[in-house]
């Protein structure tokens, strides 16, 4: 008897602890902690170094505040947002999916923080072969981002305006050595330093984390196509102050020398709202 | 022991299964039901569909079979065999269980990629296994054979061994034993089995992306195109997964009723 009913209140325990997660789970989407001593920040992979540091210049420079990143792909950050997840500032690698956040009025007055340049990485192994975009035609494995993400669609442009010079063929020519169509920037890096692949495109910031294993091509500056970053607060942010704080730690002379650093280039001047 | 009370338990016993039900068919009821009829054939209209859908059945089928075919002498061994090696062995087979999809991916690239410990064996003419259909297999086997073993080895040892005690003293080769006493009686765990090694393959991502790659036709399988389409458009993207929902749900129903028949073909038996 006292077996069962030992049981029965296990599984009544069980019962209401499913219970508790549920609705724990429904009041944290409901009421977002109101704490005024942090600062969230949501911001594509590629700015995790450099933010990170900054955050400890923003601490230091701000006691007793905490700032928060989450780094990820930017169309998973976007999906986050619309889906209203509780940032306060938005670093978009592309601006495409910050001006449809803008359209869906979750963010606003976006203003461009640095460019990335597009560049080729090759292998080790095929160092001696490809030392530009006329050798890729003649390389047996290529990857690519896919052209649903920032960087295969800069590929695609990339390879337009290359057919200028290399002749009406050339993009086919190329995208016949694709072996994949990959879903991030990192991924292609992974495939060429692991020598899986002969060569890829990628951001320059991004071959700073395999300098050592692959080799660097720059693309013709008249061929090349630079993404543009813009970072913006998000509408309803907890913490407006910080945020903007943040926008100008950024846009300081000081953000663009750490930019600079990582392997940013300055934005277009002219550009500039 | 009442009536009334024994009533009250079994009805404590379903609602506590019920909550489990509601938190698992929530999200898929929210996913299928979510999306429009419109935007739904839209979906199916999307060109990355019926090429993954076509590789994903491939590749699983494949993989399933060489699962099957090198798991169930496996298993059968680790249900016969005792001692420390049999359960380190038993142990090291399920950790594919726990790594993350993508470090497995990377942990096949560095046993079997272009820089591969069997690099050099492998592939003399500087051939590669990496970005082709065969890379595809080779991860949905990897991330799903545990899950088969794991089955047919519990199936196989909950059969009476005096049955194989028996078969053994009229004097049948251990080979017969196995083929036909212990598998006609482990039969519905190794469908079990293999439905959910088959149901892991199916829903593999992270291991093929990492070692196969991501090409339309050759390696871009259901999971895959998925994720590709849900970089531009979300709707494509759920209407891919319902597809791949209905699949599944299909082809496990169907094994649920080849199971059910076999089970009821055994209490014939004997």
């Amino acid at each position: 008897m006292t077996k069962d009913r030992m049981w029965a209140l296990q599984a009544l325990a069980l019962c209401l602890a499913a219970l508790s997660v549920l609705t724990g789970c429904e009041r944290s989407q409901a009421t977002p902690p109101p704490q005024e001593d942090e600062l969230v920040v949501f911001a594509a992979a590629s700015l995790r170094e450099v933010f990170t540091a900054m955050g400890r210049d923003f601490e230091r420079a701000h006691p007793g505040v905490k700032v928060t990143f989450h780094f990820a792909g930017t169309q998973g950050l976007r999906t986050q947002l619309e889906h209203g997840a509780a940032a306060d500032v938005f670093a978009s690698a592309d601006q495409r999916h910050m001006d449809e956040l803008v359209a869906a009025s979750r963010a606003s007055a976006p203003v461009v923080l640095a460019r990335n340049e597009p560049v080729l990485v090759v292998a080790t192994e095929a160092a001696g072969q490809i030392h530009g975009l006329a050798d890729l035609p003649s390389a047996t494995r290529l990857v690519v981002g896919s052209p649903e993400v920032p960087i295969g669609r800069y590929t695609q442009q990339i390879l337009e305006r290359a057919a200028a010079r290399f002749g009406a063929d050339f993009r086919a020519r190329v995208e016949a050595r694709i072996v994949s169509r990959e879903l991030n920037v990192r991924q292609v890096l992974a495939k060429v330093s692991l020598g899986e692949a002969e060569a890829g495109f990628v951001y320059r910031t991004d071959v700073r984390a395999a300098e050592d294993r692959v080799s660097l091509v720059a693309i013709p500056a008249e061929l090349n196509v630079l993404a543009e970053y813009p970072i913006a607060v998000v509408t309803g942010a907890a913490h407006p102050g910080l945020a903007r704080a943040w926008l100008d730690l950024v846009l300081s002379a000081d953000g663009a020398r750490a930019l600079e650093r990582a392997g940013f280039l300055a934005p277009e001047r002219r550009g500039e709202p | 022991m009442s009536a009334l009370r024994l009533r009250a338990e079994r009805g404590l016993v379903s609602a506590v299964g019920g909550v489990l039900v509601a938190f698992l068919a929530l999200p898929v009821l929210a996913l299928v039901l979510g999306i429009g009829a419109d935007d739904f054939r839209a979906g199916l209209r999307h060109p990355l569909v019926w090429p993954a859908l076509r590789l994903s059945l491939l590749t699983t089928t494949v993989s399933l079979v060489v699962v099957v075919v090198l798991g169930t002498p496996l298993a059968w061994s680790l249900a016969r065999a005792k001692g420390p090696l049999a359960r380190a062995v038993e142990t090291a087979v399920q950790l594919p269980i726990v790594i993350p999809p993508a470090v497995a991916g990377v942990a096949l690239l560095l046993a079997f990629g272009r820089r591969g410990w069997l690099a050099g064996w492998l592939y003399p003419e500087g051939y590669g296994v990496t970005f082709t259909t065969t890379a595809v297999v080779i991860a949905e086997v990897f991330v799903s054979a545990p899950f088969f073993v794991q089955a047919a080895t519990s199936a196989f040892r909950r059969i009476d061994p005096t049955l194989l005690v028996v078969a053994r003293s009229f004097g049948a080769a251990p080979l017969r034993v196995l083929l036909r006493i212990a598998l006609p009686l482990a039969a519905p765990g190794l469908a079990a089995g293999a439905a959910m090694s088959w149901a892991r393959s199916l829903g593999e991502f992270g291991a093929t992306l990492m070692f196969a790659g991501n090409l339309e036709g050759r390696t871009q399988t259901l999971p895959l195109a998925i994720y590709t389409a849900l970089e531009s458009d979300t709707r494509a993207a759920q209407a891919l997964s319902i597809v791949l929902v209905v699949v599944a749900f299909a082809l496990l129903l169907v094994v649920r009723a080849i199971l059910r028949r076999s089970t009821e073909r055994q209490d014939v038996l004997p």
